[in-house]
């Protein structure tokens, strides 16, 4: 005590800049986080509504969220198909991803022998850092051919013929379609949704783990029982990252989905999404009320993902009640 | 202020190299920016082109942040002249008609409006279809399936494309229209010429529009197309600047004028011109661009033709020389 105020007298004009300085740095930090939080948001959304004025006038909100038609040249416009795509895409990517990537997670944890997890989970990083527009190119020149010419037809013939299921798998196996770009899109979420559930695998306690082998309990038990219920809002939050970054994914999905505005009918459809309609058609929208409705699009986009995220994040909140007992 | 940066401006034009900046158009890119390399090394003036699109170059210049806009499309006079603006053509280009039906090989096919149209709206299914096969008696057409494949992004190709379709055939008119993008009745959409190519090749009985360049450079199959004199033309060189030769050129118009389906025998129907616009309240911006497409038209044909582009033909170029002139921008 004694030498804490011997110092503080010391030192005391250093005190009052330290203060000084702690202010400025917590004002700082406090500013640039409720911006880039809350205004910055806000800004974007704003400025998406300002733009797209043009097109609230001329469609209005329902007509433009149920119009199934995408007409540059009659200048009628509506969002329906974009939106549906996007869902769609975004679902069955999540959809397959989350089991694989799961997989993976316990493979790495749980599984693989020492030697071998580094090297596991350095590749399945490396999946992360490669650009999505080489996924796209990779996509279209070397997946889309094999699932035309192989798996598209194999699938076609033995589910195509079986009844509700088959229409699934009806039309002409193109490659580009519904099927390919969830997939590729799987591929590409799956390196961060396996290393957020790896990364609270490992935070498992491993008192937690051996007390349960001890009292007999199986690896599958173990895993089942105990990891996956205490780590229920890890996967969770992996889910919802790549949920986000498949919704918004635009490179890849662009040379995969054909950019034709319907709804598809079955996973052999091409289709569009409101990222693909954007990206394909931003530089060349010649008219105002063209550009105007590509902006309300995105200002749905980002409504869109709002809605998704809080439902995700909600669900969230639901699964840590029901399996954290 | 104002002034003073004036006085800065003309300080660092007359003393520095002119540096020119211009955005729009992709089409026109690999020789604009060819150009601009060969004009810096003979004239020391420096020229920045961006190519964000045709809609992005319009609206650049509307706002005047750059010394030319860059377009795929005419725009209509009266569009020009409420945002005070003006136009010229640089060099000319084509859309053409590939296909990949392996029976055939690279055997040119003779295709018209009609049929065009008809595969195009998912009419004509087969390649054996008997329309075809009477503008091509001496071609064996399999039966096969026909892939129907366009742009699946927004483009001039798809303007230029699309408009010939609504001159020749009055079904396109009143279902589709045309457009940088459009609702297409039927096929597939490739993103950008590699990806329509690219579909093309792998689609037995693949059709599918490209550029002429790009048709070139990757030896496609091209297809004749019957010009409005009923001659079945192939795209070339020349065919092409045929078409360009015998529109009706309209200084007073702005050289509003869409190249398909243009008078002459030797026509290639399916031609358009690229344009640039300048801005006519900043005559000394403008006049640095004219300093550049002055050069280009002197000396950058060879540059052109190299890259496969057409260059406008000589009475045209003087037409332009006249027009700048008439506005003040004439470098």
């Amino acid at each position: 005590m004694e030498i804490v105020s011997s110092t503080q007298e010391k030192l005391s004009t250093v005190k009052t800049k330290g203060v000084f300085f702690e202010v400025l740095v917590k004002f700082a930090l406090g500013f640039w986080a409720l911006f880039i939080g809350l205004l910055f948001p806000l800004l974007i959304a704003l400025i998406l509504f300002y733009e797209s004025r043009l097109a609230i006038e001329k469609f209005g909100f329902i007509h433009f969220l149920t119009n199934a038609n995408w007409d540059p040249v009659n200048e009628d416009f509506g969002a329906l198909t974009m939106i549906v795509g996007t869902i769609i895409s975004t679902f069955l990517a999540v959809s397959i991803a989350t089991p694989i990537s799961i997989g993976i997670a316990i493979f790495i944890t749980e599984l693989a022998p020492k030697w071998l997890k580094p090297i596991v989970s350095g590749a399945i990083e490396l999946l992360a850092a490669i650009p999505s527009i080489i996924y796209g190119m990779w996509g279209f020149f070397v997946i889309t051919p094999i699932m035309a010419n192989k798996v598209e037809p194999w699938l076609q013939a033995t589910f195509g013929n079986l009844p509700l299921v088959g229409a699934l798998f009806s039309g002409v196996p193109t490659g580009v379609d519904v099927l390919t770009t969830s997939l590729v899109l799987s591929i590409m979420i799956i390196p961060f949704m396996a290393s957020v559930v790896r990364d609270s695998f490992n935070m498992v306690p491993s008192i937690m783990k051996e007390s349960a082998y001890g009292l007999g309990a199986t690896q599958w038990e173990v895993i089942r029982q105990v990891v996956i219920p205490y780590t229920a809002s890890g996967i969770a939050g992996g889910l919802i990252l790549s949920t986000g970054r498949a919704l918004g994914e635009t490179m890849a999905v662009t040379f995969l989905a054909g950019n034709n505005p319907q709804i598809p009918k079955s996973l052999f459809d091409s289709f569009t999404t409101i990222t693909v309609a954007l990206a394909n058609q931003f530089t060349e929208a010649d008219t105002d009320i063209y550009l105007s409705s590509l902006y309300y699009l995105s200002m749905l986009l980002f409504l869109v993902s709002f809605v998704m995220l809080s439902i995700a994040k909600f669900m969230v909140l639901r699964l840590e009640k029901r399996w954290k007992v | 202020m104002k002034k003073a940066l004036l006085a800065l401006t003309a300080l660092t034009g007359t003393t520095l190299a002119l540096e020119i900046t211009g955005a729009g158009a992709t089409f026109p890119y690999p020789l604009y920016s060819k150009w601009a390399f060969h004009f810096e090394k003979e004239t020391g003036n420096k020229v920045n082109y961006q190519a964000i699109g045709s809609g992005g170059g319009i609206r650049q210049i509307t706002n005047r942040t750059v010394d030319f806009g860059a377009s795929d499309a005419p725009l209509k006079p009266e569009e020009l002249r409420k945002n005070n603006l003006i136009q010229f053509p640089t060099v000319i280009g084509a859309v053409v008609i590939t296909y990949n039906v392996p029976e055939i090989g690279k055997t040119s096919l003779n295709l018209d409006g009609k049929a065009i149209c008809d595969i195009y709206l998912g009419k004509i299914k087969k390649w054996n279809d008997p329309y075809l096969k009477q503008l091509n008696p001496n071609v064996n057409l399999p039966d096969r399936n026909i892939v129907v494949v366009h742009r699946s992004d927004g483009s001039g190709t798809t303007w230029i494309f699309t408009n010939w379709l609504t001159k020749v055939c009055p079904e396109w008119k009143e279902k589709v229209g045309f457009g940088t993008s459009v609702k297409w009745p039927t096929g597939v959409g490739g993103k950008g010429n590699e990806g329509v190519t690219n579909y093309v090749k792998r689609s037995q009985g693949g059709i599918g529009y490209v550029e002429y360049i790009y048709a070139k450079q990757n030896n496609l199959p091209m297809a004749k197309i019957k010009n409005r004199e009923g001659v079945f033309v192939e795209p070339s060189l020349k065919t092409i600047q045929s078409a360009a030769s015998y529109a009706k050129w309209d200084k007073s118009k702005d050289f509003y004028q869409i190249l398909t389906d243009q008078p002459g025998k030797e026509s290639y129907p399916i031609a358009g011109a690229t344009f640039i616009l300048l801005a006519k309240d900043q005559p000394e911006r403008s006049k640095k661009a004219t300093t550049f497409f002055k050069w280009a038209y002197e000396k950058g044909d060879k540059y052109a033709e190299e890259l496969n582009y057409v260059p406008m033909p000589a009475n045209v170029k003087k037409l332009i020389f006249e027009y700048w002139k008439e506005h003040g921008v004439a470098p």
